[in-house]
């Protein structure tokens, strides 16, 4: 939290250590015929910061489903901070609550308000005493800037600010690992710059981070890796500076070219 | 304002602001059809309310204490013969100096309920769980008496209004919860309980509850050996019971199939197991999509009750059908006086459970300002 005014880029604070959070290894996934994930092998170190690109249908969003187990993979192995995931009910549980998750749709409880999607988990999950999930839930409303708007629902506030708050909501549990799926895409423009902020903010603090975006000046900015997906394959796995400026594979070049035409 | 009229919703200052004639020309004359069709209403209503307020309001007998009263040309409803037999019409057979019971238990039930209903009352939890669970097992003792000190009543001997109570009552609070249970279960991912929930939900609503009502009254007896036939209010109790779970079921899984699968995931992503997912998430929001249903289905079973006559049981519309039997208050008015009597009950309670769930949706609605 203290790195001061960093300057874009890699900053102090943003270490990465030995110690192995995610490993996936020769992961297969089917939907009926279709063959979603090949042969997915990907190791990501505590602290990294993994951006995942590729074009729609490509399989990016398939696997981060597959490291909390929303979607189960088919074959080869996932471990999770020593865990690895299987049918089994308690180890999926035990998963979920050191891996926090944003979603496109930002999914908050429309029923409760904000400080309530906060604290909901932290209580019934962790047992947390009501007094102390308040404390926390305030304290990351704070740190995503909104903690004005605790005691609203979520209907009444914007797109960016529901996903600063679902953000909050994943913090809360404490998480090792954070999954971002196209946390962006289904915001306005002028909001955009307030959810990446503060995933900004949290790269910059060490969490380990699995991002599937297509924000490129934010993979810039954080990412240690850029892997590259089609077709349910891992074609390109490389640091941004690498990828964007001497991308290998022919269809990570047709892709970075959509992409950065405009 | 000029939000509020392009969304299709009327500004309500204007409709306030209107004169009468301005706004009867406005909504009722603003066409030759609508004239017509104005003009109609008026017609048909002219017909039907003036008799109706005639018979039960102005030629309507008040008082007296036998027939007489109420024999004579031009005589409306005759409501001395409703006084003289309230007593059945709302405790049956009950034996008249045990009746007190019955007042304890009503009183008790209205003492927990209203509470309960309003929502800014205190011990919310405590309110509900004595409602659900004490209040209903103290009713019982009371009413059955089976404990010492107290003298047995069968219930061969309830009747009327507190008959239609216990009935309606048992199926509105068993069918909730096992009408979530089942429509849980036949969304469940486990093929035998989603078996088990849509045969047990189809089975009950093939069947008419009336046929239910005869097997558990007539039929259930002949296969469970001598002495061991459970009461026959209490089977007819199961019987309704288990029947409204499965219409219930129904809506509430109407409800469920609203919540987006983005809620479940979100639930789960947060480590909420399996039951606190459905708990704390998905049935309070699926819930609140279909109170007019589940409402709906409490009045329908309401009105239901009064098919228990058909295996014996005097209920409300029962009693009131014994009643009129009754020599000593045969006038030619007296069914006709019965029936709007009964249907005015009915109407009472189904117009109440109405009222309080538009009541409850609107409270809700505001508060999350969809």
């Amino acid at each position: 939290m203290s790195e001061g005014n960093a300057a874009p880029g890699k900053t102090p604070g943003m270490k990465v250590t030995d110690k192995v959070m995610i490993e996936m290894k020769g992961v297969n996934k089917w939907f009926g015929d279709f063959h979603v994930l090949k042969d997915i092998a990907l190791t990501v170190k505590e602290g990294e910061r993994i951006v995942i690109a590729g074009p729609s249908g490509s399989g990016k969003s398939t696997l981060i489903r597959c490291v909390n187990r929303l979607e189960p993979h088919d074959e080869g192995s996932i471990v999770i901070d020593g865990i690895e995931l299987t049918e089994d009910l308690k180890r999926i549980d035990e998963v979920r609550r050191e891996v926090g998750m944003v979603f496109q749709q930002f999914n908050l409880f429309p029923h409760m308000t904000v400080l309530e999607n906060c604290t909901l988990a932290p209580t019934w999950v962790r047992k947390m005493a009501d007094a102390e999930a308040r404390d926390l839930a305030m304290s990351y409303l704070e740190r995503v800037r909104i903690p004005e708007q605790a005691n609203k629902y979520p209907g009444q506030l914007s797109g960016g600010q529901q996903q600063r708050v679902a953000i909050a909501r994943a913090l809360c549990m404490n998480p090792k690992i954070m999954l971002f799926d196209e946390p962006t895409s289904a915001l306005d423009p002028e909001m955009i710059k307030e959810v990446l902020d503060v995933m900004v903010e949290l790269a910059r603090e060490g969490m380990t981070m699995l991002c599937v975006t297509h924000e490129m000046g934010f993979a810039r900015e954080v990412a240690n890796r850029v892997v590259f997906m089609d077709g349910g394959e891992i074609i390109e796995e490389a640091p941004p500076e690498e990828f964007f400026s001497a991308p290998k594979n022919a269809r990570t070049k047709e892709f970075l070219a959509q992409i950065l035409a405009h | 304002m000029a939000m509020e009229d392009v969304t299709g919703r009327p500004s309500p200052k204007i409709g306030m602001r209107a004169s009468p004639v301005v706004w009867a020309r406005r909504n009722l004359f603003s066409s030759v059809g609508n004239t017509v069709l104005t003009l109609a209403s008026l017609y048909l209503l002219w017909l039907a309310i003036p008799p109706v307020l005639d018979f039960t309001i102005f030629s309507a007998v008040w008082s007296g204490t036998t027939r007489d009263a109420c024999l004579g040309p031009d005589k409306g409803a005759c409501w001395p013969f409703i006084w003289a037999n309230i007593g059945q019409f709302i405790y049956g057979r009950y034996p008249a100096d045990e009746i007190w019971r019955v007042n304890v238990v009503f009183a008790l039930g209205a003492v927990a309920l209203v509470p309960a209903l309003i929502p800014s009352a205190p011990a919310k939890r405590f309110n509900l769980i004595f409602l659900l669970i004490i209040y209903p097992l103290i009713a019982l003792v009371l009413l059955a008496g089976d404990r010492p000190g107290l003298r047995p009543v069968p219930t061969s001997e309830w009747g009327g209004l507190l008959v239609t109570l216990v009935v309606a009552l048992t199926g509105i609070v068993v069918s909730l919860p096992l009408g979530i249970v089942l429509a849980l279960g036949r969304r469940s991912s486990m093929p035998a309980i989603r078996m088990l929930s849509v045969v047990f939900i189809e089975f009950w609503r093939g069947v008419p509850l009336i046929t239910v009502l005869f097997m558990a009254s007539v039929m259930l007896p002949l296969f469970l050996p001598e002495g061991m036939s459970p009461d026959n209010l209490l089977r007819c109790l199961v019987g309704v019971a288990l029947f409204s779970s499965a219409y219930m079921a129904e809506v509430v899984r109407g409800g469920l199939q609203a919540i987006p699968a983005g809620q479940y995931e979100a639930a789960r992503a947060v480590g909420l197991s399996y039951w606190r997912t459905m708990g704390l998430v998905v049935l309070p929001q699926a819930l609140r999509h279909v109170i007019p249903g589940i409402v709906n289905t409490f009045i329908g079973l309401f009105k239901d009750t009064t098919l228990v006559l058909i295996v014996g049981i005097f209920d409300l519309l029962g009693q009131v059908r014994a009643q009129l039997s009754d020599p000593s208050w045969t006038v030619p008015q007296g069914a006709l006086t019965a029936y709007v009597f009964a249907a005015l009950v009915y109407w009472v309670f189904c117009f109440g459970m109405s009222q309080y769930s538009n009541f409850m949706e609107r409270r809700l609605n505001t508060a999350r300002e969809r």
